[in-house]
């Protein structure tokens, strides 16, 4: 029991079970699943499918987190990658009702993660290069790219057509969603770089210990450029499932506070803010936390206004929960009970 | 001299930490108008005889008497309202306030309450700019104290410990980080204070400062009290016998002998090696198969050599050949490549990644040879790991195991495993054997030994000038940051620290 609750995936774990334990009360409909016309529906699959976009941008910035930097120019990012994708799909209505994109599709959508991996190499180099704080880096593109987003649109939301873009926001494969397909695509590559790369073992070495990783003559510029790159091939992603769901890009508010809310996932899945110590599958099951407390939210029948309140309430719980110091208040005092007794 | 009274005494000082008898009955007596040395190897105790007197600890047994007076300083705040002060190695000046709001830190003059009661800076200026000019310093009291150079601040720092009336002034290597000139000019304010009657207590490596400005010495090793000499009556040798704790047989031996005979091709030469305030102009050579050892006290510039080498620091002069031909050092990553490796003195701090199984640490340094593109299979790093585990005997659960879990000794040798995977040119080994105990330590000697004579170089560098002296074909000894002369294999302990205590 002991070397469970130590692992470093229960704390989350068990938060999110708590999580839908309590929704399942409340709701006993939550822990049912259909099959319905060859896809798989229920609660628990909208959380998943909801979840996909915090998952991939929060994987990215574990990365990023883990080389002890910050990344909070993602939501900016998915703005942008977003806005690119839907200005070169577009679509217009043909005679025929038949609906053609502006460009082909893979062009749209590989322009926007070259844009969304550009934003990323940009942070990098001003990181490595010009040796700024990471967060005042990525400050600068939080605010830029979202202005550039709207440049881009003209401030006007972007609306999409073109059928087939709407495949990766809301497509189902082997009767799951698609973009949840696509989170754990990328945790799947990640985990195998990780483990079994050069670039996987540097970023752990610098991770673990960078004073360590300089002596044995490991280069932290490259990795760290790499890193931040990734990060925002990452919000690109998601921004494209957000806005193939959405079947539009709103240059305002798509990715809003998502940097907040992937910092939020990483730190519940138990990588430590200062680096070192990471977990991938931490992150995921973060962001799966935090979009199960949305849903709880909303399937408690909270009236809106109080939404935020709740939101930060159950935030709270689940971080002291999730502090080894908090709980060490209490088994302090078991034992020390148990030690009167004897 | 002896007639000089007694300003504080402290006796039989003991102080426990954790596993360690940092002190057992150690002791100190300063008189007025003198300046006292306190000397010792490292861990014999210095810097917590000092936190014991500043109050940063509380000693578990002993006394302390100022003026005559049993005194327990509670904390540093404590020690200074009882008049000791203390000044550091670096110095503790807010960069952000000016030299006067310093000096006056803490004991700022009030204006009287009918003008508000706030700070009087007029009060404040005068104060600090009469101090210094008691003590002849000529610092600008309004400029920012971070915007002097760091020899003024180590200066204000001394004005500052003494405006409050110090009885005591503790000075903890206050030297380390000054050229020459500015020695001089610290040294003339320690003798003007000392003339005021300041008992002065000077922590430092360099001898020959000792021997410049002290009156007395007090000898410390392994915690305990060795003695209290008069700088007049005990010479180098004598000193340093006190601090390492043996006889020492005269001066005969000779000081510098280069060796003779030895035909191996230099495999790495470094010529007029130095970096401000850390090394002084040095040359050297490694020969193929040798084992160089780097001998020297704490402070003589033992892991400053060998950080300059891996580039691990900027060097600020000096050429490294390697075969013959001048290498670009830039960086660690550049040394790995023209075939250097560097165990570090500190394994936690910059030698292992915790986290990382035995194999990653193992193989991390050849990896980072290999670049990003190439990359080492995972059974090539089982298979890689797996013999460098068994051929220097690391034990460990398994190669899969995080490094941390291990022993100090066992986690070291992954450390040198990592660098022999890489097939190093010369291989730095500094202090590979501290904190590991006496079999790990053995086994280890016997590696390097064995390193050697598969040809690789070795540069060995260890506080147990015994451990260097078994060990190396020939001994490099350092002495204040510069090198004091080079021995032939051969050479006993007696002529390295000759040596060492030829000031």
């Amino acid at each position: 029991m002991k070397r469970l609750t130590r692992h470093a995936a229960f704390w989350p774990l068990a938060t999110l079970v708590l999580l839908v334990l309590l929704n399942a009360v409340f709701n006993p409909a939550f822990l049912t699943l259909t099959w319905r016309d060859g896809h798989l529906y229920g609660p628990l699959v909208d959380i998943l499918n909801r979840a996909a976009p915090l998952m991939v941008v929060a994987l990215g910035m574990t990365l990023v987190i883990a080389v002890r930097g910050l990344d909070i120019s993602v939501g900016a990012v998915v703005a942008i990658a977003a806005v690119v994708a839907a200005l070169l799909t577009g679509g217009a209505f043909s005679a025929g009702g038949e609906v053609s994109s502006e460009y082909p599709l893979w062009v749209a959508l590989g322009t926007a993660l070259l844009a969304a991996a550009a934003c990323g190499l940009w942070n990098g180099l001003l990181v490595v290069k010009a040796g700024m704080q990471p967060i005042v880096a990525t400050l600068i593109l939080m605010v830029a790219g979202r202005g550039i987003a709207q440049l881009l649109t003209g401030g006007q939301i972007i609306t999409v057509y073109y059928p087939p873009f709407f495949a990766i926001g809301s497509g189902f494969f082997l009767g799951l969603p698609i973009a949840l397909w696509i989170a754990a695509g990328l945790w799947a590559v990640l985990y195998l770089v990780l483990s079994r790369t050069a670039l996987g073992l540097f970023i752990r070495a610098i991770g673990g210990n960078p004073e360590a990783a300089r002596v044995a003559g490991v280069r932290a510029a490259p990795i760290t450029l790499c890193v931040y790159t990734f990060c925002g091939l990452a919000a690109g992603i998601a921004g494209l499932i957000i806005s193939s769901n959405v079947k539009s890009a709103d240059a305002n508010n798509a990715g809003q506070l998502l940097e907040l809310d992937a910092i939020l996932a990483v730190t519940l899945g138990g990588t430590a803010l200062g680096g070192g110590r990471f977990s991938l599958g931490g992150s995921i099951i973060g962001a799966l936390i935090i979009q199960t407390l949305t849903t709880t939210i909303y399937s408690l029948g909270f009236p809106p206004e109080v939404n935020l309140v709740v939101k930060a309430l159950l935030v709270f719980a689940v971080m002291l929960l999730q502090s080894a110091e908090f709980r060490a208040l209490f088994t302090r005092r078991a034992s020390a009970h148990a030690g009167a007794r004897e | 001299m002896s007639t000089a009274a007694i300003v504080l005494q402290a006796r039989d000082i003991s102080r426990a930490f954790p596993g360690v008898q940092a002190l057992a009955g150690a002791g100190l007596t300063l008189r007025a108008g003198e300046v006292h040395a306190l000397m010792g190897q490292n861990g014999a105790g210095k810097s917590t005889l000092i936190k014991v007197l500043t109050g940063v600890y509380a000693p578990d047994a002993g006394s302390i008497e100022l003026l005559g007076q049993p005194i327990a300083p509670k904390s540093p705040l404590h020690a200074q309202q009882l008049g000791i002060s203390a000044v550091h190695q670096e110095s503790h000046l807010l960069p952000n306030l000016s030299v006067a709001e310093n000096i006056c830190a803490g004991r700022y003059p009030r204006l009287p309450w009918t003008r508000g009661g706030g700070i009087d800076w007029r009060a404040t200026h005068k104060r600090a700019k009469d101090l210094l000019a008691g003590l002849g310093l000529d610092i600008d009291v309004d400029q920012l104290a971070g915007g002097l150079p760091a020899a003024l601040q180590q200066l204000a720092a001394v004005a500052r410990a003494v405006a409050g009336d110090a009885r005591v002034l503790i000075l903890d290597e206050p030297t380390s980080s000054l050229d020459a000139g500015e020695v001089r000019a610290l040294f003339e304010l320690i003798r003007r204070l000392r003339d005021q009657g300041v008992a002065i207590l000077f922590v430092t490596h360099f001898l020959d400062q000792v021997y410049e400005i002290c009156d007395r010495i007090t000898v410390l090793r392994n915690g305990r009290l060795v003695g209290e000499y008069a700088c007049a009556k005990l010479d180098a040798h004598g000193l340093v016998g006190a601090m390492v704790g043996r006889e020492l047989a005269g001066a005969t031996q000779p000081a510098t002998q280069t060796p003779t005979g030895d035909a191996a091709p230099a495999v790495l030469s470094a010529s007029n090696l130095s970096r401000r305030g850390q090394l002084k102009p040095l040359d050297f050579t490694i020969r193929a198969g040798e084992t160089l050892g780097l001998a020297g006290l704490l402070g003589s510039g033992r892991t400053e050599l060998a950080r300059l080498l891996f580039a691990l620091d900027a060097r600020d002069s000096g050429d490294i050949e390697i075969d013959g031909k001048k290498a670009q050092l830039a960086q660690p990553a550049d040394a790995l490549r023209l075939g250097l490796g560097f165990c570090p003195e500190d394994r936690k701090h910059s030698g292992i990644v915790a986290d990382l199984s035995v194999r990653e640490n193992i193989a991390l340094a050849l990896q980072a040879r290999m670049g990003l593109r190439k990359f080492l299979t995972l059974a090539q790093q089982r298979e890689l790991a797996e013999k460098l585990v068994a051929a220097l005997g690391i034990k460990t659960p398994g190669i899969e195991a995080p490094i941390g879990q291990l022993s100090g000794g066992n986690q070291q040798k992954a450390i040198i495993a990592r660098w022999l995977a890489t097939h190093p040119r010369v291989l730095i080994l500094d202090e590979p054997t501290r904190g590991i105990d006496v079999a790990a330590k053995q086994e280890l000697m016997n590696e390097i030994r064995e390193l050697a004579s598969g040809g690789t170089a070795v540069l060995f560098i260890s506080s147990e000038i015994e451990e260097v002296v078994r060990v190396s074909d020939r001994i490099l000894v350092l002495r204040d940051r510069a090198k004091a002369g080079e021995l032939p294999r051969g050479a006993d302990e007696d002529a390295v620290y000759s040596l060492i205590a030829s000031a």
